[in-house]
């Protein structure tokens, strides 16, 4: 694991990593409140992890650039600025698009400020590497964050509403499991997708 | 003692100090100018919204008009008049109904909701949820249940004889015991945010329906522009 972190990791490694090996969802289980609360629908899950990935890319990025400049005293308080603010960008951005995305995402555009993920991101890794090598990991990092909440949304909006991305798909018959689209199936959904991880994670290294 | 006390490392917190004001103003000014860059935008989106509202809650109007209640009377609304209702017209100018806003504390936070009065027929004709963040899959059902919104589509606000108020309270009760047009029937699952649209209504209504009913010849024309 060690090996696979230092410095000489190529490039790819530094994108692949957060979307398979390092998955922030599925393997560090970082993040968890918006991947329980905003994965209720498809299109829910998407718009909040590429929100979340857009703040790591910039704050990663910043944080890279500004590495040399912050010293390591006021550091924390320096990353919760900087995250803060591409938050209240996104926020506005999001604002502007549509304002029934907005409506559904609420409260945890906000919420992202106190994302662990992005903090960690800022603290493990762009705070000692390349402007690159961070927005690289960041994007990892981003991608594999959305990639984990449209995995949970794509479940439960199948159960709970019989429909992906707002487009019915389930027989007139089918019964909602509304259990699905509140807290309870987020959490459901995410043990279920954590167990199909470990076993084939399992299966792989017996082999 | 006192003497190397007055010697402080002055790189050290300067150096913090620099940092933190650096950062501090970078990011000030990023949130500024996306701010003022956005904000035409989001207005322009949150004023179309609103007039989407508008022309769903009074069934059947192609224009409509904003009106504030100044002096005892309802005149053409101008753009800084808080309180503002508006008047829905058909396409011959006939007026319909008028929208009305209103805001009600909801189980989660407060509910903002747009409704359609007829002082005609005394009667509540149209209502839509514009901000809500009642529970997913739960209390948003006041949002989007059939049998819940059919509620609002001919609902009793008629005045009482003195015209002061409503002859009837505007009240939640539960599912499937309504039994007056002035009643709400309420969703099971979703006491307290069906509860509060009924409580919204009947405060908003109260309070307006008499003021609009009195000064109805006020909206019979329409000012085009």
């Amino acid at each position: 694991m060690n090996k696979e972190l230092s410095n000489t990791t190529s490039s790819t490694d530094e994108f692949i990593k957060g979307l398979w090996k390092e998955n922030p969802v599925f393997v560090q289980v970082l993040g968890m409140c918006p991947v329980l609360a905003v994965s209720n629908t498809a299109i829910n899950a998407l718009a909040m992890g590429l929100a979340t990935a857009f703040v790591l890319i910039m704050s990663n990025s910043l944080v890279s650039l500004l590495r040399n400049f912050i010293p390591k005293e006021v550091r924390i308080a320096s990353y919760i600025l900087i995250i803060a603010t591409f938050v209240t960008i996104i926020d506005y951005a999001i604002q502007a698009i549509s304002v029934d995305l907005h409506k559904n995402l609420g409260a945890f555009i906000s919420l992202i400020v106190v994302n662990c993920l992005i903090l960690s991101r800022a603290e493990a890794f762009a705070s000692k590497n390349t402007l690159g090598k961070s927005i690289l990991d960041a994007l990892g990092m981003g991608l594999g964050f959305t990639l984990g909440l449209v995995s949970l949304g794509l479940v439960r909006e199948i159960l709970g509403s019989g429909a992906v991305f707002g487009i019915p798909i389930m027989p007139d018959t089918f019964q909602e499991w509304v259990i699905m689209i509140l807290p309870a199936g987020g959490f459901f959904t995410l043990a279920a997708w954590l167990l199909v991880f470990n076993l084939y994670k399992q299966k792989r290294n017996a082999l | 003692m006192s003497d190397s006390k007055t010697i402080t490392p002055p790189s050290n917190s300067f150096k913090m100090l620099r940092a933190m004001a650096g950062i501090g103003i970078l990011c000030g000014l990023l949130i500024v100018f996306t701010y003022e860059g956005t904000l035409p935008r989001i207005e322009l989106l949150r004023a179309e919204a609103l007039k989407e509202a508008i022309f769903k809650v009074v069934p059947g109007i192609t224009q409509m008009q904003p009106f504030a209640y100044k002096n005892n009377a309802f005149v053409p609304a101008e753009e800084s008049d808080p309180d503002v209702v508006y008047a829905g017209y058909d396409s011959e100018g006939n007026f319909k109904g008028v929208a009305i806003v209103a805001t009600g504390q909801g189980y989660a936070d407060v509910i903002k909701v747009i409704y359609g009065y007829a002082p005609e027929q005394e009667q509540v004709v149209g209502f839509y949820v514009l901000e809500s963040k009642e529970t997913p899959g739960l209390g948003d059902k006041i949002e989007k249940d059939p049998t819940f919104l059919e509620n609002f589509t001919a609902m009793d606000v008629a005045l009482n004889p003195d015209k002061s108020g409503l002859e009837n309270r505007v009240i939640t009760v539960k599912k499937g015991t309504k039994t007056h047009s002035w009643e709400v029937d309420g969703i099971s699952g979703a006491t307290i945010s069906s509860r509060a649209i009924g409580e919204i209504i009947n405060q908003s209504a109260s309070e307006w329906a008499p003021l609009i009913y009195q000064n109805k010849t006020a909206f019979k024309s329409i000012k085009n522009e």
